[in-house]
């Protein structure tokens, strides 16, 4: 579904991706994960193409996403994402968030939208928060929002970054409990995330990045039991220890 | 020092002086917002394009503008259609047309201000959705820099508003002309003068009184 071939791009002189190659198979879950400024929000954005990269190839669904014949707000509309800062639209309500993009990029009708808007929003369990505005919700909610926003697209596949960065504890669970539905369901994901609970739960494979390298792509038995790298072992024992 | 005398000021002087010229500023202030705002925000979304061949001609049309005496574009356009077409356009339209493409140029500067104003990763979302560029800046960034920069442009507006006496030069006939006519026709300059500044004076401050009421409310909702 998802595959990064030797993936390079540079800020200016500074290298922040050096030859990534991985891939995310059909209802596959990949865990991202690795220190602050290793490059994984840049990786994820490459994968659409909203950060463009110098060297290398990424198809989706056989696409490639730097091949300029390629349609891409067509391709976008298919890939679901959510953002680290939530990224909800403040001048818009909660619902016209969900019906914006079907309506504007699948050419639903109006009523179609808001239907389907409605029954995401229950998902999520935030059906009453409809006619509200962004601003008005927790961190929260505004995350599960963002989720609900993205599956409005029935995405062939989705990508996470740091879905629960920036949120109270009780938040975190709220945000992990859609996500792991999600996964059940056999969504394709790619998600970039230190809850290591989350990957061990529902992760086929776990990647750990440094310095802008795959250092470790491994099945998530294999990183939790025995990472080959010292770097993904330091990484570990900070992380679990709290 | 002869003394003041307003008694010449009544309702039939508004009527047949001031009315009309007070229509026709308001008239040029309104259309030169809609259409410099109009065409600033297409200025200012050819200075923010990654393609030089926009960005060079908007930056050098803005700056030349910003550079030049509003009065000087003002005669010079008037004096300039003429010598080019071979028939004058009449003051009035030739101050609309001067009037749109000046304040578009100091609009614009706002416009651009705005839309930086609105967070990188809203466009990212935009696309992220599958809408394209146009429609992520007219669903997405626009509504927003226009919203937070509201209270700004209204302000730009106020100054346009004063601005427009200066059709004065070109004798259109604005509220000014109406003044100046008024104290001509009842020998009363000074007088009329008096009375103009603070009819301005009255209108800007009691705009800019609302503007301020706005901006408070506009930081609250944010
Ligand atoms: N627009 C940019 N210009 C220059 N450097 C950038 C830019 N965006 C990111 N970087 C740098 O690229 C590196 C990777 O950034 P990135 O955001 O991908 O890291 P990350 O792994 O997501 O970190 P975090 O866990 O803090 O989110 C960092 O060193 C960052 O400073
Ligand atoms: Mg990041």
């Amino acid at each position: 579904m998802i595959e990064i071939k030797d993936v390079s791009k540079w800020y200016g002189t500074f290298q922040v991706l050096t030859n990534c190659t991985t891939s995310v198979k059909k209802g596959e879950v990949v865990v991202v994960c690795g220190p602050s400024g290793s490059g994984k929000s840049t990786l994820i954005k490459c994968v659409n193409a909203l950060e463009p990269f110098e060297k290398g190839e990424i198809r989706i669904d056989g696409l490639s996403v730097s091949d300029p014949s390629t349609d891409l707000p067509k391709l976008r509309a298919r890939v679901g994402m959510v953002f680290q800062n939530f990224e909800l639209f403040p001048h818009l309500t909660i619902m016209e968030n969900l019906t914006l993009a079907q309506i504007r990029v699948m050419n639903r009708g109006k009523e179609e939208s808001i239907e389907k808007g409605l029954k995401l929003l229950e998902r999520v369990g935030l059906k009453a928060q409809a006619p509200k505005f962004p601003g008005q919700l927790s961190g929260g909610q505004q995350k599960r929002v963002a989720i609900a926003r993205a599956m409005a697209m029935d995405p062939m596949c989705m990508l996470f970054d740091e879905p629960t960065s920036a949120l109270d504890p009780e938040m975190i669970n709220e945000v992990l409990d859609v996500m792991v539905a999600l996964a059940q369901e056999g969504m394709t994901m790619m998600c970039v995330t230190h809850e290591m609970g989350f990957a061990r739960k529902v992760a086929n494979r776990v990647i750990f990045m440094d310095r802008g390298e795959i250092v470790e792509d491994t099945t998530k038995e294999d990183f939790f039991g025995k990472p080959r790298s010292e770097r993904a072992q330091l990484f570990l024992s900070k992380i679990l220890q709290h | 020092m002869g003394d003041l005398d307003l008694s010449f000021f009544d309702w039939a002087l508004v009527q047949n002086f001031l009315l009309k010229g007070l229509v026709f500023s308001v008239e040029l202030t309104i259309v030169a917002m809609i259409g410099g705002i109009f065409f600033g925000t297409l200025l200012a979304l050819m200075r923010l394009s990654s393609h030089k061949w926009l960005q060079v001609p908007a930056a050098l049309y803005v700056n030349t503008m910003r550079s030049v005496p509003l009065v000087m574009v003002i005669l010079w356009f008037f004096l300039l259609i003429p010598f080019l077409t071979g028939k004058p356009l009449g003051a009035e339209w030739s101050a609309v047309i001067t009037f749109t493409a000046f304040e578009a140029a100091y609009y614009s500067e706002i416009m651009r201000a705005g839309i930086q104003s609105v967070a990188r990763g809203q466009v990212y979302a935009g696309f992220a959705l599958g809408l394209d560029y146009s429609q992520t800046m007219r669903l997405i960034v626009l509504p927003q820099a226009f919203r937070n920069m509201l209270p700004v442009l209204l302000t730009q507006t106020i100054i346009l508003f004063q601005d427009t006496s200066l059709v004065y030069a070109i004798g259109a006939y604005d509220l000014l002309r109406g003044f100046t006519n008024a104290g001509r026709n009842f020998n009363r300059p000074v007088e009329s003068f008096l009375l103009a500044t603070l009819v301005y004076f009255v209108i800007c401050f009691s705009l800019s009184m609302l503007v301020k009421r706005l901006q408070k409310k506009i930081a609250i909702v944010r």
